[in-house]
């Protein structure tokens, strides 16, 4: 009872979480989910009745031995229960397959008047996203977490800058590839306000599997707050320790790659940290975002992620802690 | 009988093959820095006719793959193509010719690109880390097909010339020029 109990538990564990297909929390993964409804249905129907059909051959009376053998060619029930059992498969098939086309053609009509337009880079292993709406004044570039007003569409634009990635929100949407030289566009239509996670869904090299992006679904309100303040440029140093850290960071090999606006450190190689601490993880989903994790990423990144493009820099303790003290504070 | 020869072969074919591996071997633990040292920049020595030794890095960064693949990464992130393009040259000197300035074996680029040299090349010491200019270093040289060619890059757009591993058979390119003995300088 106990056991039974726990299975139950463990099965409606997968319908609810931030990164699982069966709890959509858009229109687009709604429209999935349906997909696997409609197959959960028909194979289970058809499970069920070849089961039923073993259990009835299995317990039904075995005939007397003594019988004689039956040589009638034509037995009229068993073709016509065979013809009748072919229509079935066919039609199930029919269903699943034209069930998915139609899905599938839904998704793929987007429509024009999206009201945000966003653009995810896919890279060895961090994901770029830049908000492109509007003039460029109202522009700006984040990593590895997205932003979505909830109930408006957003069009989102997938591209790579070095192999093929997948973006993949599970709850929000179905995969979608990224390939070196296209542009691939897909739509969220996001209904639940909640924090979701999503991956690469296609291998891409050493760290695919630290490549995770988290998506924020959340009120218009909240939204335009979060831009405005993704707009500003990152906040001056507060003390002489953030000062510190500042210039590390500008003359260390950090500037060669990452960008911090309003540091002068204008790499573009690398995520922007304009405003990392304000992010959940860091390193692309690897961490939590705190300073242990900062800590520990900067002073050996090749330990945590093996492969990972960001070198190890050699740089003395109190350099290093002034550097975390100030990316903590860019908020 | 048979069984002993099969053997052999098998264990010949998984030594060979074995042999391909290290062309790609890709260390996880970045080697420490060890700082400024002096690198010659020419052939010409007083009194010694044997030159300096060279660097012990420069042939493990010289030969895999790996490195020079980095290397060929960081020549865009860190716009080496903004002055010497593909390796034509532009604003800076071309890099797939064979006799430089500042010297063109592998230890004496990192010197270049570690320490900047006069009229534009900036110094990358304490910009990018010293692995990565030893990589940039191995890529650079192996744009001119100074590289074995074992460990010759996979991407091939910004190459000069064909892949080493399509093009034809041909002598190796000499290490650098080299005065024949007997003949004055």
């Amino acid at each position: 009872m106990k056991r039974a109990a726990l299975l139950m538990a463990l099965a409606l564990g997968a319908c609810s979480g931030m990164q699982t297909p069966l709890a959509p929390a858009a229109d687009q993964a709604e429209q999935i989910r349906s997909i696997w409804d409609v197959m959960l249905w028909v194979t289970s129907f058809f499970y069920l009745l070849v089961i039923g059909f073993l259990a009835w051959a299995v317990w039904r009376r075995r005939r007397k031995e003594t019988a004689p053998p039956r040589t009638q060619v034509h037995d009229q029930g068993l073709e016509r229960t065979l013809a009748i059992w072919a229509g079935m498969i066919v039609a199930g098939l029919t269903l699943l397959i034209s069930w998915s086309f139609l899905v599938d053609r839904s998704l793929a009509s987007t429509q024009d008047d999206q009201a945000l337009h966003i653009t995810v880079t896919g890279a060895q292993w961090w994901w770029r996203v830049e908000y492109t709406d509007g003039t460029p004044d109202k522009q700006f570039e984040t990593a590895n977490e997205i932003h979505l007003p909830v109930g408006e569409t957003a069009r989102i634009k997938l591209m790579t800058s070095d192999v093929i990635h997948s973006f993949w929100v599970p709850n929000l949407s179905g995969k979608m590839d990224m390939i070196p030289g296209r542009e691939n566009v897909i739509d969220i239509t996001p209904r639940k306000i909640g924090v979701y996670r999503g991956q690469c869904a296609e291998f891409c090299g050493f760290q695919h599997a630290h490549m995770a992006l988290t998506v924020v679904v959340e009120s218009r309100e909240d939204f335009n707050r979060w831009r405005n303040h993704q707009l500003t440029p990152a906040a001056p140093p507060a003390s002489p320790k953030h000062a510190l850290g500042k210039a590390v960071f500008k003359a260390k090999a950090c500037s060669l790659c990452h960008e911090i606006t309003g540091a002068d450190a204008g790499g573009r190689t690398a995520p922007n940290l304009t405003h990392l601490a304000s992010r959940r993880t860091i390193a692309a989903g690897t961490l939590p975002m705190n300073r242990g994790s900062l800590a520990g990423w900067i002073s050996d990144p090749q330990a945590i992620k093996p492969g990972a493009k960001m070198p190890n820099v050699p740089m003395s303790a109190a350099e290093s802690d002034a550097l975390v003290t100030y990316l903590e504070s860019l908020k | 009988m048979g069984g002993s020869a099969r053997t052999l072969l098998l264990s010949a074919l998984a030594a060979a093959s074995l042999g391909g591996c290290e062309r790609e071997t890709r260390p996880l633990v970045t080697p420490p820095e060890t700082g400024p040292q002096s690198i010659a920049l020419t052939d010409l020595y007083p009194g010694s006719p044997a030159p300096p030794p060279k660097d012990p890095r420069a042939d493990d960064y010289a030969g895999n793959a790996y490195h020079i693949t980095q290397g060929q990464t960081y020549y865009r992130w860190y716009n080496c193509n903004g002055c010497h393009a593909n390796g034509g040259g532009g604003m800076g000197p071309p890099l797939i010719d064979r006799e430089w300035r500042y010297g063109s074996s592998i230890d004496q680029i990192y010197a270049t690109i570690r320490d900047g040299r006069p009229n534009g090349m900036p110094g990358f010491e304490g910009k990018a880390t010293d692995q990565q200019m030893w990589q940039l270093a191995a890529y650079v040289r192996s744009l001119g097909g100074f590289t074995p060619q074992a460990s010759s890059a996979r991407r091939e757009a910004m190459r000069s010339t064909p892949p080493r591993n399509q093009a034809k058979p041909q002598e190796p390119r000499p290490e650098s020029f080299t005065i024949p003995q007997g003949v004055s300088r």
